[in-house]
């Protein structure tokens, strides 16, 4: 099974990478509830890359990678080339501040960070680097 | 893919959610709850059609509570599925909005 997908940088496209995710995790037999906060996860990064990294340029492409090196992890590496994104300078925001200030935005990273084990940004010559680590059954 | 469908019952709006709530379609939950929100007084939101939801999609709740507060509109949210209502668990919200199992225990809420 191909464990890449390469699709461009558009909103519509979000419904079919959670499709290869959603495929990938059920060939490995994980549990729905668990499969389905993967998958918000990986949702949540890529909305966020093609919105505020690429514009939602269509000529942009974005990349997801599933490897699974054992029986108890699953890494997703999400790559594109739009407008790097400063992770070490996010600060998580309160729920109560986004409530206050009637935003629309704000808890799709706090989501991955609480859904996944680790979460690392990097970036090598033009390409940016989303790494997320989840251990199942943890 | 997103339907949505607005329907007056008796005092009260409901709003019907029915597929995917992602950064692409929470618009249309954004357009539906501004509507409800600007004519109801009480809101009754039935997810039980809701298959998924994004923090587009809790976003959009999120940004209405300050102003249901300020109009004093009651809402109440509806139907979930469990993979759904732990997304909402996660960020903690089912302390911050009301939800019930389902739309009888929904309308006892709603006329507390």
């Amino acid at each position: 099974m191909n464990k890449k997908l390469s699709i461009s940088c558009s909103k519509s496209n979000l419904l079919k990478i959670r499709q290869f995710v959603t495929d990938i995790l059920a060939s490995y037999h994980v549990q729905e509830l668990e499969a389905h906060k993967i998958i918000l996860a990986v949702d949540e990064v890529c909305a966020n890359l093609i919105i505020h990294s690429n514009n939602c340029n269509p000529n942009h492409k974005i990349e997801v990678e599933i490897k699974h090196p054992s029986t108890s992890k699953f890494i997703f590496i999400i790559r594109d080339s739009g407008i790097s994104f400063n992770y070490k300078a996010y600060h998580e925001p309160s729920i109560e501040d986004i409530i206050s200030s009637k935003r629309k935005g704000g808890v799709g990273l706090m989501l991955v960070k609480r859904i996944m084990d680790e979460v690392e940004f990097s970036k090598d010559k033009n390409c940016n680097i989303c790494r997320l680590t989840k251990k199942i059954g943890s | 893919m997103i339907e949505i469908k607005i329907l007056e019952e008796n005092d009260y709006q409901l709003i019907q959610v029915r597929g995917d709530v992602d950064a692409s379609s929470s618009i249309e939950l954004d357009n539906a709850l501004k509507k409800a929100s600007e004519s109801a007084h009480k809101i009754l939101v039935d997810l039980e059609g809701l298959q998924y939801i994004s923090s587009a999609g809790l976003g959009v709740f999120i940004s209405y509570l300050e102003d249901l507060k300020a109009k004093n509109i009651k809402m109440v949210l509806f139907g979930m599925q469990p993979k759904v209502l732990e997304v909402f668990q996660i960020l903690g919200l089912q302390k911050l909005i009301t939800i019930a199992d389902n739309k009888d225990e929904s309308l006892s809420l709603l006329n507390e």
